[in-house]
């Protein structure tokens, strides 16, 4: 009886330890506060240099490059108006198009670009569950009347089939 | 002299189709002549590379001798060009790159062929499915991309130049390492092919295809990282990876190879995957044609694809024919591939392998679904979007996350089933100190919560950590052991523990490379950058470094004038070092080139590129990075390389000794 009220707090105590991990991971990924040097940043790290140099905006370094300087001045200007995100990633769009967001946007047909690399690993962990519970529950093949003892080739290959299991060990 | 090449390429062509037809007949046909018809398609073969080698050859003596008149030439060299270079031509341009990859398939042709005594039958499989694909590339060659075109009218005195992205010494070693990776996975696609079409009996096909696919997977990784290395020293900003669609190209095949070589183990030891085995080697010999597809037709933009032209139709042509063959004789021959044993457990080395094959798919999927998706979104919407770096490092980190991971967990699962407590055992240690170097880096100063990228720089080191302390473990368990039963040392009982079992020990080694090469990549969270317009004297500060502009200087060469920055680096108000950060502008192909000036440390790279002149104040400009940990990933790629040749090295009799009173516990996960 003992010994079950221990072992049922210790479980307890397990689990409170694994809320307590994910409250704090929760924390650490959702309470960082942004400044706006790090919102030119994040912003400039979601847009293209429109150049043709298919870099990121932040990362284009050509020298007298007609775009990535001004792109920039006008990203830090569209933030000192106090625009919001959306409101700069926008204006940027109907300036020079909506290949200048670095990723396709969550609207329209392309969510599905988001949605298909998870749905392929969904479908795929079901497909690996749904495999691995089939094979479990595969009958063996069994010969009527018991099994008789082994000999020649088949026996040869029960031996090479141990031999290749336990290799290495 | 390019009527000698010409004529190579048609012959070479003549003798694949003999090759190819000669093969199938003697395959097909009973009877005394078939084994001789089958002899001359072999030594067909054989010849054919020695013909195209000969039309290589011609291609690379007329670069030497400045032959204008062959437009290739005229396109791709010119006078002053470093000889290194010269000979980097063969591949520098698109009929040039197809002829390397019919040389490079040729030369594995000619191995493949010269060691048919191994199986007679099955090398005359796989080598008339080689022949098949090298006729697609000769009559690629002969009809459409003709490297010894020749230039019409009045002979140019000079030509245009390579590319000067092209002009820099990786430049010379990366292509052939990536070709010698895609062009070499046909050969396990011929053997796979070849095993399926004849209805191979037993797993010998897997035992020969698997050296070869270490082999072609070691040079594709090999060529992967080479061009990480190139973009991150060339094109100047800052940076190694940049999910370009021909990065993408190389990296899918490597993910099904990788996936490929993991999932082969379970049809060796215990005859399950035997369909999925076939198909991850036809799609990884179908992903590498696509990559060519990719790189060469223009279906996607790209920043390095070098070789733009129509030919991508013979590619979707031939994708398709590859596609259908392979299908039609899976339906064929599917009930050969049933598998022979039923899996015991989801807590085992059989489950962590699906496991690991379904994330490395999906990353492939992901890869190839974000290459694609903008022109599918034209398709659709009639509107052009990018899919760049944020969708990538989105979908991809997880799934990297995932999978290393499995790379701690799986090769301390035993074969059938593991308990629960054994798995506790093993993991106590690993996860504790994958835990307190969390607890460590926090302490010291890293911040997860300021920005996801943190939190997955964090989770990346404390899962590398996991893996290396398991990967040790694993080593000095068993070198324990071996040392009870010889009195070696311990370093000598482990070299000794590799050797009896180098598949198994060479890939925890690979796997050692991995985590060395994912802690680089953690490293890329905390890159910083600076940029200024600086006069003599000026200072630029970035990190613990003080950068102060000694002067400028310009030099002119035969093929490019350069001018460079000389940079003084200070540490704790200590000159520790100068740079000398330099950029080119090519004569005959009048473009610029950055190189790269970097101080590489273990710690961190102080990465300065010389950014010209501001054309306005015409004050030079010098833009800095530091970027953290970036070694590690050249490091680990070397430690990668060392397991993989372990890994192929073979394994030495066991010696054999007296079995003691008390049995040794043998390490968990015995066995590969």
């Amino acid at each position: 009886m003992l010994r079950d009220t221990e072992r049922r707090g210790s479980r307890q105590l397990r689990i409170r330890i694994v809320q307590f991990c994910f409250v704090s991971l929760a924390l650490l990924v959702f309470l960082g506060a942004g400044d706006e040097s790090a919102r030119v940043n994040d912003l400039g790290h979601r847009m293209m240099c429109v150049c043709g140099c298919n870099q990121i905006l932040m990362e284009c370094n050509h020298v007298g490059c007609a775009y990535s300087s001004r792109m920039r001045n006008e990203l830090v200007a569209a933030i000192d108006r106090g625009d919001n995100d959306d409101l700069v990633l926008q204006g940027f769009v109907q300036k020079y198009g909506t290949t200048v967001i670095a990723a396709p946007t969550t609207k329209g047909f392309n969510r599905v670009a988001w949605i298909m690399p998870y749905l392929a690993l969904v479908g795929g962990l079901t497909g690996v569950v749904l495999i691995v519970r089939a094979w479990r529950t595969r009958p063996l093949l069994v010969p009527a009347g018991g099994a008789a003892p082994l000999r020649g080739v088949e026996l040869d290959s029960y031996r090479e089939q141990a031999r290749k299991e336990t290799e290495g060990v | 002299m390019s009527q000698i090449g010409s004529f190579a390429l048609l012959l070479a062509l003549a003798l694949s189709v003999y090759s190819f037809l000669a093969g199938v007949l003697s395959l097909v046909l009973k009877g005394p002549g078939s084994d001789r018809l089958g002899e001359t398609a072999r030594r067909a073969g054989i010849a054919t590379c020695g013909l195209v080698a000969l039309a290589a050859t011609v291609l690379v003596t007329a670069a030497f001798q400045n032959d204008f008149s062959i437009a290739y030439i005229f396109h791709h060299s010119n006078r002053d060009l470093p000889a290194p270079y010269k000979f980097a031509t063969l591949w520098s341009g698109q009929e040039g790159s197809l002829l390397f990859w019919s040389l490079l398939l040729s030369i594995y042709g000619l191995v493949l062929r010269m060691r048919h005594k191994t199986d007679r039958r099955l090398f005359a499989h796989a080598s008339v499915i080689i022949a098949a694909v090298q006729i697609f590339f000769l009559l690629l060659m002969n009809f459409a991309a003709n490297p010894f075109g020749i230039i019409q009218g009045t002979l140019p005195a000079d030509g245009a130049g390579l590319n000067p992205l092209l002009q820099y010494p990786e430049m010379v070693i990366h292509p052939p390492m990536l070709y010698l990776g895609y062009v070499g996975f046909t050969v396990p696609f011929a053997f796979a092919l070849g095993a399926l079409i004849m209805r191979y009996p037993g797993e010998k096909w897997i035992h020969i295809t698997r050296r070869w696919t270490m082999v072609t997977w070691a040079f594709l990784t090999c060529g992967i990282f080479l061009g990480a290395h190139w973009a991150y020293s060339v094109l100047g900003w800052g940076g190694y990876w940049g999910w370009d669609p021909v990065e993408n190209a190389s990296l899918m095949p490597w993910l099904t190879g990788t996936a490929f070589l993991h999932s082969v183990m379970m049809q060796e030891k215990r005859g399950m995957l035997k369909t999925w085995n076939v198909w991850l080697i036809f799609t990884t010999f179908m992903l590498s044609i696509f990559g060519t597809l990719l790189t060469r037709s223009g279906l996607v933009s790209s920043v390095h694809a070098f070789a733009q032209s129509s030919i991508g139709d013979w590619f979707v042509i031939f994708l398709a024919i590859i596609f259908s063959v392979c299908l039609v004789f899976y339906v064929k021959n599917r009930s050969h591939l049933r598998s022979e044993h039923r899996l015991e457990s989801l807590v085992s080395r059989e489950s962590s392998f699906l496991f690991n094959n379904l994330l490395l798919l999906v990353a492939c999927f992901t890869v190839l679904w974000g290459t694609l998706f903008p022109k599918l979104s034209e398709l659709v919407n009639g509107t052009k979007i990018t899919v760049g770096p944020p969708f990538f490092n989105r979908v991809n980190i997880p799934v990297a996350l995932l999978l290393l991971l499995l790379t701690g967990v799986g090769p301390l699962l035993a074969w059938r089933k593991t308990s629960f407590d054994s798995l506790k055992r093993n993991f106590r240690w690993p996860a504790l100190g994958a835990l307190a170097t969390g607890a460590l880096l926090v302490a010291l100063g890293m911040r997860p919560w300021q920005d996801m990228s943190y939190v997955y720089s964090l989770m990346t080191i404390m899962l590398s950590v996991l893996v290396g302390l398991t990967v040790i473990s694993e080593f000095v368990r068993g070198g324990l052991v071996i040392r009870r039963h010889t009195g070696q040392n311990l370093f000598a009982s482990m070299v000794h523990l590799a050797h009896r079992n180098t598949r198994r020990y060479g890939g925890y080694i690979v796997h050692f490379g991995v985590i060395v090469i994912m802690i680089g990549f953690a490293g890329s969270a905390f890159n910083q950058d600076t940029e200024k317009e600086m006069s003599f004297g000026d200072k630029m500060n970035i990190g613990s470094y003080t950068l102060v502009c000694q002067s400028y200087t310009q030099e002119d060469k035969p093929n490019y004038g350069s001018e460079w920055a000389i940079l003084q680096v200070f540490k704790n108000g200590k000159q520790i070092d100068t740079l000398y950060p330099e950029r080119r502008f090519f004569k005959a192909s009048e473009q610029n080139s950055t190189i790269v000036a970097n101080r590489s440390t273990l710690k961190e790279d102080l990465y300065v590129v010389y950014e010209g002149q501001n054309p306005v104040t015409g004050r030079p400009i010098i833009k800095a990075h530091l970027n953290p940990l970036v070694m590690w990933i050249w490091i680990g790629v070397w430690v990668m390389i060392v397991g993989t040749v372990v890994a192929l090295i073979p394994n030495a009799v066991p010696a054999r000794v007296v079995v003691p009173a008390r049995m040794e516990t043998a390490p968990v996960g015995a066995g590969d």
